[in-house]
């Protein structure tokens, strides 16, 4: 079943149009980017996605069911750019926050923080407070508690763009990892080209003024990537494939219709 | 113990010379420039009119410790759950907030020859009301200020697990705004000891702390005047080391606060 489904969608903030005619088919075990330059709503299609923020027409559907029924449902995972822990909250702690909330009892919560703790690779740190570890290793308390409670699909916004670039290419290895081994679909909003062919089975490039998808490229780099796919003469082609989508979005902007 | 003051020995050196010092400047110019004993008495015969009438001055202390101690539960305590209310229906708290703010900056001791006409000046209760109003801003302002500054994207994630109002209050605007309402009960367990005292300088039992201290300066017992004043202070320093120790077992996850 598509995991995510959004049909006709449009977004308006008073005045501005930030998000026009919309349409996108998310299938289970994808990995798609959005990306795009500030302002083209990729947040913000993020956000409605999860029923954070509301749309002004058109529907979204994950699982099959509307936005709302499952976010009730906690049907998906979602991570900042900040990590957003709880300070006051140890690692195992804050992972376990949504398990808390949906009532686990604390023999089973205590099993799935150890399974977390063990997949984002933190183990020995449990006891630790956030500002005891460095962005990389809260933003990956921040990936764990996400997945958690074994939503069908995480979503990510922006989450290693406060990082530096040698902890960031770090990252990405584990994220994909992590998503062989949990199995979830993401949605990954990033502003970073290569981060996106890198880590994507499916580009999606969006344009500003008013936010619209404005091209959409399939990554066939083979499964699973390594620090070398990032040598491959194919990575290099789909880099610029991305960037010259980009910028194709940037010119019709520029050029009135 | 250690823990609990959080820093070594050698941290507190330097505060302690000082004192030491100071009290020695008090002592050596009082002697020197022969200073009148009702301008200013020595340090030395504070201390020992202290230790000599410590029985009368424990009982004072006490009777008015207790009432700083009531109203300061009684001013933050309200304080506080007020402040929960203003920031669950935001409404309520855009319509009272700016009043708050203003009480916050008016002189509420002027109030205490009027809660003395309103209870007996006698009896607790009217050193109580008027130590509990002077509590009662400073902790509203800060509690309020903390339950509102929770980071965005901390509610937001709340709403992506479809958490309930009583679930983000308990777990994210309460944690949050816990650093802020320490602050505003430390301010106000110096408020609560001077509404006290301050409370009986217009009236009130033989037997406390303020009325002890006034009668005395009235009859040129200057000694006894002060040896009261020193116990004011020890006891509203004691009410405000606890706060703060309080403070650091509660708020262990701050860097600041721990090693």
């Amino acid at each position: 079943m598509t995991v995510v489904q959004i049909k006709d969608l449009t977004k308006r903030f008073g005045e501005t149009t930030a998000l026009q005619g919309i349409d996108l088919e998310i299938e289970p075990g994808e990995f798609v980017s959005l990306i795009g330059p500030s302002g083209c709503g990729k947040s913000t299609l993020l956000r409605i996605i999860g029923d954070l923020i509301e749309p002004t027409s058109g529907s979204s559907t994950v699982n099959g069911k509307p936005a709302r029924q499952a976010r009730i449902d906690r049907d998906y995972g979602i991570v900042f750019q900040d990590a957003v822990l709880y300070d006051w909250r140890t690692v195992a702690k804050n992972i376990a926050l949504p398990l808390e909330l949906a009532r686990w009892d604390r023999r089973r919560r205590a099993a799935k923080v150890r399974e977390m703790v063990d997949l984002v690779e933190l183990t020995g740190f449990e006891n630790h407070y956030p500002w005891q570890l460095s962005g990389g290793m809260q933003q990956r308390v921040s990936i764990a508690r996400a997945l958690s409670f074994d939503p069908a699909l995480l979503l990510m916004d922006e989450p290693f763009g406060a990082l530096d670039e040698m902890t960031r290419e770090r990252m990405n290895m584990e994220l994909l990892r992590i998503w062989e081994a949990s199995g979830s679909t993401v949605v990954f909003v990033t502003h970073s080209i290569s981060e996106a062919a890198f880590l994507s089975t499916r580009v999606v490039v969006m344009s500003p003024r008013p936010g619209r998808i404005s091209g959409v490229i399939s990554i066939d780099l083979p499964q699973p990537r390594t620090a070398t796919t990032r040598e491959e003469p194919h990575f290099f082609e789909l880099v610029t494939e991305v960037r010259e989508a980009l910028h194709l979005g940037h010119d019709m902007e520029r050029t009135p219709a | 113990m250690a823990r609990l003051v959080g820093r070594r020995l050698t941290d507190w050196l330097p505060a302690v010379v000082v004192l030491v010092g100071m009290i020695g400047l008090w002592e050596g110019l009082i002697r020197v420039f022969n200073v009148q004993a009702f301008l200013l008495p020595r340090p030395s015969a504070i201390a020992t009119t202290f230790w000599d009438t410590r029985h009368e001055l424990w009982s004072a202390g006490w009777f008015t410790f207790q009432e700083a101690l009531g109203g300061f539960a009684l001013g933050s305590g309200s304080a506080i759950l007020l402040a929960l209310v203003l920031a669950r229906w935001r409404i309520l708290g855009s319509a009272l907030m700016p009043y708050a703010i203003a009480a916050n900056a008016i002189p509420i001791i002027a109030f205490a020859p009027i809660t003395n006409t309103w209870f007996s000046p006698l009896n607790k209760s009217s050193k109580i009301t008027i130590a509990a109003v002077l509590c009662f801003f400073p902790v509203l302002v800060n509690t309020l200020r903390g339950l509102t500054s929770v980071n965005p994207s901390a509610l937001e994630l709340m709403d992506s697990y479809a958490a309930g109002q009583l679930q983000i209050f308990r777990r994210v605007r309460i944690p949050t705004a816990l650093p802020f309402i320490f602050t505003g009960l430390k301010v106000a367990t110096v408020l609560a000891m001077i509404g006290a005292v301050v409370g009986e300088y217009f009236g009130g039992a033989l037997n406390a702390l303020g009325v002890l201290i006034l009668t005395r300066a009235r009859v040129f017992e200057f000694n006894e005047a002060w040896a009261g004043v020193l116990l004011a202070c020890l006891l509203g320093i004691a009410l405000y080391l606890a706060v703060a120790a309080l403070e650091r077992l509660t708020l262990r996850w701050v860097p600041s606060t721990s090693e």
